[in-house]
């Protein structure tokens, strides 16, 4: 037996008098625990960051049940003690809340569809064919990256109103038809898949178009749903663009709604104020609910094996 | 079924030249390998057969039908890729009818063909799973079971085995020949591992730097290697090669022009009992390898090291060793490489080699 030789194993250890012995349970015992320790320490980190997230919807949504009185006790209590149900029936009262969600619910979802018109088939180009001036073209998309909001809206606005589009939803919505973050988002996830799978459905006598709706399109749906997500919540609660857009209240939405409540109650009315917000947040929040398991997907595992 | 013919193809990325006129006719209902190193070009080869790539210049016939223009899905031919490129998406079913679908055959048609296809290669209790819950074999199976659906005229299949272990790649080995003797529609096989194309081709086109080197039968290709390059491409390990000039007593006619002398392995003999007219040389056994039927010993010796394979043969234990090849199993090769079929002159009671070793 050869002792020295056979220490490799991890298992067995060798010992100067040459016996072999099983590891000893101490350096074990001292790891599992290094490990656990570890794993606490990371739940905490972990507990900290939901923490820092969670409590503005949680103030938010209590808040929105208190009397005007109990908003402003100190120390505040985190959950009322007689819920006041009716701060949304009065949120919903100070304007035309309805029209506001439609409105919101109308413009949000037409800018949805007609990014997934534009962006999929841009993003395919750009992933999978060299023609020419695609470099510059996909560079230019790239640039439209970097211009804020805050410079175009007055060219824009000019444009709006040349075409007799402002305080209609077409205005609200055009400038959104297609989205350059979209497009680059797309085309890095149609460039991970491999070439033969477009080759194999080729010899499937599949046309591009069949190509693309049934083969690229299917694996890339992570990243479509988020994409999806993110576009849906901008604009959903975009404030900026609607209320510079806008002049009266035909395609007003639901972000400057709940911002007149202020105007309406008179500033200090935040359990009003809250409640509006709620009602805002509500849909974005059940969206996330939904795609919740495509968004991890699409962060983590964004390959396609 | 279908013959293939490759007449005057070239093919160039930019400025390279990957192949430069390539000829070749694939008989019609053959299982023809493709074989060389990577790189040589047989898979670009295969691609420009199936149309996923274009000619530089040539023609392809499938069939006596030029298919240059001809996109892949109309040219009646199914492949089979390394990586299987099943579609993720899919289940097993929907990637077996997504071809069916697109030529427009019927539902109860595609039904119908597809419990045949499942039938043929054992898929029928996975036609409902997605292909990342299906192993290795079976998503080989589900490939194949696509290209099969389609009944096309042409199977091309790229380096199909190379992504499963040792154990499943000799049982599909063995599955793939018997598909095709079943079928009997001309399949077209690349792969870079010569074992492989001498164990499923009846036709092997041995390919190096975008030409083809030598296309014949496997025993053929053993026996009669054309040039330099298939004699050590074909047997493992591959035939020893060495100058005629480094080689004392092994006379050869001056005029002959023989530069290289090769011998296989096998044909060599350790220490014979009878005196063997040929090639015979000394030298020290550096290593050995028993496989348990044959023994495979490397033996150093001044024209250079050189392998020698035995079978059931007692392992030779001694340091130095004596080996014989007898004149029969020497290939002469020019100094360019191609192999001296007939030289010096002409004698009808002797055979070309013993022609180039000047007689005994």
């Amino acid at each position: 037996m050869e002792p020295a030789n056979r220490a490799f194993d991890g298992h067995t250890v060798a010992v100067p008098g040459g016996r072999m012995l099983e590891a000893p349970g101490r350096p074990a015992l001292v790891r599992s625990a290094a490990v656990l320790l570890l794993k606490a320490l990371n739940v905490a980190a972990l507990l900290l960051l939901v923490l820092i997230f969670a409590m503005p919807f949680v103030w938010m949504l209590s808040t929105s049940l208190k009397t005007l009185p109990e908003t402003m006790i100190f120390p505040p209590e985190w959950i009322p003690r007689n819920p006041v149900w009716s701060n949304y029936a009065s949120a919903w009262q100070t304007g035309p809340f309805l029209h506001y969600i439609t409105n919101s619910a109308v413009i949000s979802v037409s800018i949805l569809l007609l990014q997934m018109l534009t962006i999929i088939p841009a993003a395919y180009a750009f992933a999978r064919y060299r023609f020419v001036g695609s470099g510059f073209l996909f560079s230019l998309v790239m640039v439209t990256l970097m211009i804020p909001t805050q410079l175009i809206f007055l060219p824009v606005y000019l444009e709006l109103s040349a075409f007799k589009l402002l305080n209609t939803h077409l205005g609200l919505i055009l400038p959104f038809a297609s989205s350059a973050f979209g497009i680059f988002l797309l085309r890095q996830a149609f460039r991970q898949i491999p070439e033969e799978l477009v080759e194999a459905s080729r010899l499937d006598q599949a046309k591009e178009w069949k190509i693309i709706i049934r083969i690229m399109v299917p694996m890339v749906k992570p990243v479509l749903v988020t994409f999806a997500l993110f576009s849906f919540i901008a604009h959903w609660n975009d404030y900026f663009w609607p209320l510079v857009m806008t002049t009266n209240e035909t395609a007003r939405t639901l972000p400057i709604g709940i911002a007149k409540i202020r105007e309406v109650e008179g500033g200090g009315t935040w359990n009003i104020l809250m409640a509006g917000n709620v009602i805002l947040v509500a849909p974005i929040l059940a969206a996330f609910f939904l795609a919740q398991k495509h968004i991890i997907k699409a962060f983590v595992y964004n390959g396609v094996k | 079924m279908a013959q293939i013919e490759l007449i005057g193809i070239c093919k160039k990325y930019k400025e390279e030249t990957v192949i430069q006129d390539l000829n070749l006719t694939i008989r019609d209902g053959s299982f023809t390998v493709l074989v060389g190193p990577s790189g040589c070009g047989k898979s670009t080869t295969l691609r420009m057969v199936a149309g996923l790539e274009r000619q530089s210049a040539g023609d392809i016939l499938i069939d006596g039908q030029r298919v240059n223009d001809t996109p892949p899905g109309l040219r009646d031919v199914a492949m089979v890729f390394q990586n299987y490129a099943l579609y993720p998406t899919m289940t097993v079913r929907g990637n077996i009818e997504f071809g069916l679908k697109n030529r427009g055959v019927s539902r109860k048609e595609r039904e119908r063909l597809i419990s045949d296809i499942s039938e043929i290669v054992g898929l029928g209790p996975y036609l409902d799973k997605k292909p990342q819950n299906l192993s290795g074999g079976q998503r080989q199976r589900v490939a194949l079971a696509r290209a099969m659906v389609k009944q096309p005229k042409v199977f091309i299949l790229d380096e199909p085995l190379s992504n499963l272990d040792a154990k499943l790649r000799n049982q599909m080995r063995t599955e793939l020949i018997q598909l095709h003797e079943r079928l009997g529609t001309t399949f077209v096989y690349v792969t870079h591992d010569q074992v492989e194309a001498m164990s499923m081709g009846d036709e092997i086109v041995v390919m190096n730097e975008g030409a083809v080197q030598q296309a014949d039968s496997p025993m053929k290709l053993y026996e009669q290697p054309a040039n330099l390059f298939t004699a050590q491409f074909i047997g493992t390990p591959a035939m020893n090669i060495m100058k005629v000039g480094d080689i004392k007593g092994l006379r050869v006619l001056p005029e002959s022009g023989a530069y290289h002398v090769g011998f296989r392995p096998e044909h060599a003999q350790i220490n014979p009992d009878t005196p063997v007219e040929g090639l015979v040389l000394e030298g020290d056994i550096l290593t050995r390898e028993s496989l348990g039927a044959e023994h495979i010993y490397q033996i150093r010796s001044k024209a250079g090291a050189f392998f020698v394979k035995t079978f059931l043969k007692p392992l030779v234990t001694a340091e130095r060793v004596r080996i014989a090849v007898p004149h029969g199993h020497l290939y002469y090769f020019s100094l360019t490489g191609s192999r001296m079929q007939t030289a010096g002159a002409a004698n009808e009671e002797t055979s070309s080699r013993q022609l180039i070793a000047g007689g005994v």
